[in-house]
């Protein structure tokens, strides 16, 4: 197999004249950083940032009984969406790994939008391709439509300055903003307020621009993946391909709450009911480390006394604690929170505490947000 | 990208300052950029030997570790422990108050193996 070039987001050209560095990540060039990882964290925590997401798929499943089909193969239940609201869901395989972890919005009675990660684009479009339905098409329109995540507390500002109202927390709404027709959904992945905004790839600069030249005096930054990896962590979102794979369920990962079991079907149900009763082997815990030190990293090891229990996922300085935390899979007999551990950092052990989630907490929310953030 | 001329470096992104027999090293502004903000370092002992190319110390940032090696053999004289309190200091001052080791060297015919401001330059601009 070949590789190809990576791909350019609509918005590439925006990227390479505000001077980002740009990263190949998951066939497509992204920028990871415009100044600085830390500022743009802190701009998302205390103001507002963009980020570019026009990488990630945006498909569209639609036709006679479409609401059926997908609830039958994704694991959350659709059944409860009512039109013009999204729920956080996962594509598993039959043995009850994640496929992918996305976001299904119902934008109409027998339309839906599912916006998944660009790493796993190509492989959900074959999965739901493999279990069509005769009255069900599943059109991609990634690369024809761009997307920009605006996140942080002054976001409701940001928009009101634009004469416009936000949905509520996980609602989508068709809007025209700027002239332009756009989705914006009231999602996001910072543990901040914020939006999601879908566009044509043709309106992308002018969109972003928009966005800038507004948001200048709410003191917004384009902000890279860098941030976005930062911020998600600090909430224990979790990130595919690191705390996610095919070889591991969202019950050890910790997001039985995103699985209905009661629903008659979805693709992996008969393992997981298995995995709820007998209990996960391992399980996905955040931790904190005790002292000031090197921050932990993906496969670091990690210790409980002599034995080793498990292996880090996602570690990092955080930009808000200032101090190491991270993402472990260990036994699940030591998952307790409060429980001591160790990562073995080149050769040493640091010790590190199992922590509850989010990792990061903010002090209070600023009036008129919704009053809680994605109960992952 | 600032590349002072009076400095020798390193194909791995080090400076070196020749001090009398002994030598400053740190990373150079490219690298620091390339790197992003440096949040921990973690320093080599005083008294240990090291050879040419031997990583001695780390230097992480919020993405990642790296490595920084020894430019030449030697016996690390001092480290840099401004850099455990404040580790910023290599992203602001790369060249000054972010130096990360010093070593007295065994041999100075060794330095003659390192690049000039003009090699180092070119390194980069091929990247």
């Amino acid at each position: 197999m070949t590789e190809a070039a990576p791909k350019k987001t609509p918005l590439y050209d925006e990227h390479i004249k505000r001077g980002a560095k740009m990263v190949p990540f998951a066939g497509w060039l992204m920028p990871v950083q415009y100044t600085s990882i830390v500022e743009e964290h802190r701009a998302v925590r205390n103001h507002v940032g963009m980020f570019d997401i026009s990488h990630m798929g945006q498909l569209l499943p639609q036709g006679e009984g479409v609401r059926e089909w997908l609830n039958a193969i994704l694991t959350n239940n659709l059944q409860k969406l009512d039109v013009g609201t999204g729920q956080y869901t996962f594509l598993l395989h039959e043995g009850g790994g994640v496929i992918d972890d996305l976001i299904a919005y119902r934008t109409g009675e027998e339309k839906f939008l599912l916006v998944v990660n660009a790493a796993r684009t190509a492989e959900d479009i074959k999965w739901l391709h493999h279990y069509i339905a005769p009255t069900v098409e599943v059109p991609s329109r990634t690369g024809a439509f761009g997307a920009v995540a605006i996140q942080g507390p002054r976001v409701v500002e940001l928009f009101r300055a634009l004469d416009v109202d936000l949905p509520p927390r996980n609602h989508i709404v068709d809007l025209t903003i700027g002239g332009m027709p756009v989705s914006v959904a009231r999602t996001g992945y910072t543990g901040e307020d914020g939006v999601e905004v879908f566009f044509r790839a043709t309106d992308a600069a002018k969109f972003w621009n928009l966005i800038l030249a507004t948001g200048e005096r709410f003191e917004i930054k384009p902000c890279g993946l860098g941030a976005r990896d930062t911020l998600r962590l600090e909430m224990c979102y979790p990130l595919n391909g690191s705390d996610l794979s095919p070889e591991r369920n969202p019950i050890e990962a910790g997001l039985g709450f995103f699985v209905d079991l009661a629903k008659p079907k979805f693709i992996g149900r008969e393992v997981l009911l298995k995995v709820k009763e007998e209990g996960p082997r391992e399980k996905l815990v955040p931790f904190r480390m005790k002292e000031k030190g090197p921050p932990p990293r993906p496969h670091y090891a990690v210790f409980a006394g002599e034995s080793r229990i498990g292996e880090v996922t996602s570690g990092t300085l955080s930009p808000s604690l200032n101090w190491g935390i991270g993402m472990a899979y260990i036994d699940a007999g030591h998952a307790k929170i409060g429980a001591e551990i160790e990562i073995e950092i080149r050769g040493q052990k640091f010790p590190a505490t199992i922590e509850k989630k989010p990792l990061y907490k903010k002090q209070s929310l600023p009036p008129g947000t919704a009053a809680a953030t994605t109960p992952i | 990208m600032n590349i002072p001329e009076d400095l020798l470096y390193t194909e791995s992104h080090e400076w070196i300052r020749r001090e009398g027999d002994n030598v400053r090293v740190g990373i150079t502004d490219h690298a620091q950029s390339e790197l992003t903000d440096v949040v921990y370092v973690e320093l080599p002992k005083v008294d240990r030997q090291v050879n040419a190319k031997e990583a001695v110390a780390v230097v992480e940032s919020v993405k990642a570790a790296s490595d920084i090696y020894a430019p030449v053999k030697g016996t690390v004289v001092e480290a840099n422990k401004a850099l455990e309190a404040d580790p910023g200091l290599i992203n602001r001052e790369p060249y000054g108050q972010g130096w990360i080791f010093v070593l007295k060297i065994d041999n100075g015919d060794e330095l003659k193996q390192l690049k000039d401001a003009a090699a180092y330059k070119q390194q980069i601009s091929q990247a």
